[in-house]
């Protein structure tokens, strides 16, 4: 056990330091970091003068140490585009992307979980054929076309919510939130209905299946024989088991819904991580990206490096298809 | 090949459980009917298409902004209405269609060489290169493969200077959609050409003193393909989908050559005008290509499954 805990951890930290790698050399080598930065008027002085201030003539090893060491401290240099500090950018944007991406996830799990045990439990019923009707076009749409959808019949058409933005927000020292306004929920509702769509599907058809599964094992049956009532036996016992691995692909998919968040941020123009990776790329705004790399990637580690040392303790014998959950085919 | 073996084999089709399962399903026929109508009008576009939307003598600005014809003011010389530079909507539709079928096929077959290739070495030869490949692709799922593909999208084109990138995007594209989804097909052909491996033949094209080139590609190969095709087509719908949102997010194909994701995308800066056809028709096809891609794709993966038999 210990020695699996060891082997996953530096794992982890293995990944960690190739992407900081592939970060770095990214940072360094793609487009010229002189010419990004310096004004249009620069002398051939102050580009040397620049290069020296970068350091960019040291060896490689030395370069991408100092890299690392200001990763660790947060600061990824400028944006080539911004002219400010990336660190700044990035705190400033990241409450937006964590509120989004919290509400989403609330409601793909308060939406989802129920629908799938209900179409679990009456798998013929006219509603259940038509949540899986739903749920099968749910997952073939692509995500920013239902996000177009909402936003012409609620915002166009209907003019009830806002289409972009995030609303008024409220400064919290150095978190900004949009949950204290009415104009910042009302700006909530459709990016996190667009983004908790996929995962609430997802969700749905997951809880149908293992649920499915687990009534059809022997302890339920046993149960029954017993006499126990439906209700003790589907809540009891069927559900708790059926919510071990669906709790783990959950919070395997809160990473993806973090890189979703770029699509729905996209679409609603809200002010997030996402946003500024998507402007980063079509600028090629290498500071901008290697962070959102580096950070983002943080979270995926430590997301899944948790969920496979806490399934070590639940049980050994589960695996999870993590390719499944991230959105490759399977 | 003789005329007695082509009637053998149309026999054994037409009497096979594929087609069985196949004429069975209302739903898998009508999926296959909607994507081969669907490939026709992608392939015949340049052809079937009654504007050229890219030619710019041709739009004449007085008929821009033109409604679907069954609307008020709607023109039958152009079906689907006209956006605002007056380009025939439903001539960029097929040809946005081509486009985004072209890149799909293409990065699916990128994603299969590679993959199988990847898959034939790691299984085959074992040991460190297993090892190594194995580890790269782990990385690789851990991460969802949008990111990926926007990611090594950035790099090859921050790799590339600006002026051509215009010119080169569908390839970046292809590259970079095909570079995301390899990694399924390497762990599931790896398993394979581990089975393949403990069986005589191989061990006896060993004996014999084939090279290891020649026993992995005559022998194993055509042994593992198997369920590559299963992949490879619900691999096609997750590739139109990752292009229609890599164009959608502005990193995807230009507008001068609109896949259905630019197209999308363009459209939807009208959305507010209330010039809703500019972006609701597009959708629609994207939706229905993915859809029928997607119904085809799980009849396959049923009908091939041992388990279900």
């Amino acid at each position: 056990m210990l020695a699996f805990i060891v082997r996953r951890i530096f794992q982890a930290f293995a990944v960690m330091l190739a992407v900081a790698l592939i970060a770095f050399v990214m940072f360094r080598y793609l487009g010229d970091p002189v010419d990004s930065l310096s004004l249009e008027d620069a002398t051939a002085q102050d580009r040397i003068e620049l290069r020296q201030r970068l350091g960019l003539d040291d060896p490689f090893v030395v370069q991408f140490g100092r890299f690392v060491y200001n990763a660790t401290q947060g600061d990824f240099g400028t944006s080539y585009r911004n002219r400010r500090p990336v660190k700044a950018l990035l705190a400033e944007r990241l409450p937006a992307t964590l509120e989004l991406v919290l509400v989403a996830a609330t409601l793909a799990l308060v939406v989802g979980v129920p629908l799938g045990v209900y179409t679990a439990l009456n798998p013929r019923g006219a509603f259940s054929q038509f949540l899986q009707m739903a749920s099968l076009i749910g997952i073939s749409l692509p995500t920013f076309v239902t996000g177009i959808l909402l936003i012409l019949v609620f915002s166009v058409y209907l003019n009830w919510l806002p289409s972009f933005g995030r609303g008024d927000t409220v400064d919290l020292g150095w978190w900004t939130t949009g949950f204290l306004t009415i104009s910042g929920i009302k700006a909530l509702i459709l990016p996190s209905i667009m983004l908790g769509l996929f995962q609430m599907t997802l969700l749905m058809r997951l809880v149908r299946s293992e649920m499915m599964e687990v009534l059809r094992t022997d302890y339920i049956k046993f149960a029954r024989a017993r006499g126990l009532t439906d209700r003790a036996v589907h809540f009891g016992h069927a559900l708790k088991n059926t919510m071990i691995p669906v709790i783990t692909i959950f919070g395997l998919q809160l990473g993806g819904l973090i890189a979703f968040a770029i699509i729905t941020e996209t679409v609603f123009q809200w002010p997030g991580m996402g946003f500024l990776f998507i402007q980063a790329v079509n600028f090629i705004d290498v500071p901008v990206m290697a962070a959102y790399l580096v950070l983002v990637s943080l979270i995926f580690v430590v997301i899944n490096t948790s969920v496979d040392l806490l399934y070590a303790f639940i049980d050994p014998r589960l695996r999870v298809d993590r390719g499944a959950a991230n959105g490759h085919s399977s | 090949m003789t005329i007695a073996t082509l009637v053998d084999h149309w026999r054994r089709f037409t009497d096979s459980d594929l087609l069985y399962s196949f004429t069975r399903s209302k739903v898998t026929i009508t999926a296959a009917v909607v994507l081969v109508l669907l490939f026709l009008s992608a392939g015949l576009a340049p052809w079937i298409a009654p504007h050229d939307p890219f030619d710019i003598a041709t739009l004449d600005l007085m008929d821009s902004e033109l409604p679907p014809v069954w609307e008020e003011d709607g023109d039958p010389r152009f079906l689907l209405g006209t956006d605002t530079q007056a380009r025939d909507v439903l001539s960029s539709i097929l040809h946005g269609l081509r486009i985004s079928l072209l890149v799909g096929f293409a990065s699916v077959i990128l994603a299969t060489v590679v993959g199988v290739f990847f898959g034939l070495l790691s299984g085959f030869v074992g040991g460190m290169v297993d090892a190594a490949i194995m580890r790269v692709a782990d990385v690789l799922l851990s991460f969802p493969a949008i990111l990926v593909a926007l990611l090594i999208n950035g790099v090859l084109r921050g790799m590339l200077p600006t002026e051509y990138h215009q010119d080169v995007a569908i390839f970046v594209l292809i590259m970079a959609i095909g570079l995301t989804h390899w990694v399924q097909y390497a762990r599931t052909v790896r398993s394979s050409t581990l089975v393949e491996k403990g069986k005589e033949y191989v061990q006896a094209a060993q004996i014999i003193g084939l090279a290891p080139l020649a026993i992995m590609l005559r022998h194993v190969l055509p042994n593992v393909m198997g369920p590559v095709l299963v992949i490879s087509t619900i691999n096609l719908g997750m590739a139109v989908l990752t292009e229609a949102t890599l164009s959608f997010l502005g990193v995807g194909m230009p507008p001068t050559e609109p896949s259905l994701g630019t197209l999308i995308r363009i459209g939807n800066e009208y959305l507010f005008s209330g010039i809703w056809w500019v972006v609701i028709f597009p959708s629609v096809t994207l939706a229905l290509l993915v859809l029928a891609v997607n119904l085809l794709g799980d009849w396959l993966r049923d009908a091939l499954n041992p388990k279900l038999r």
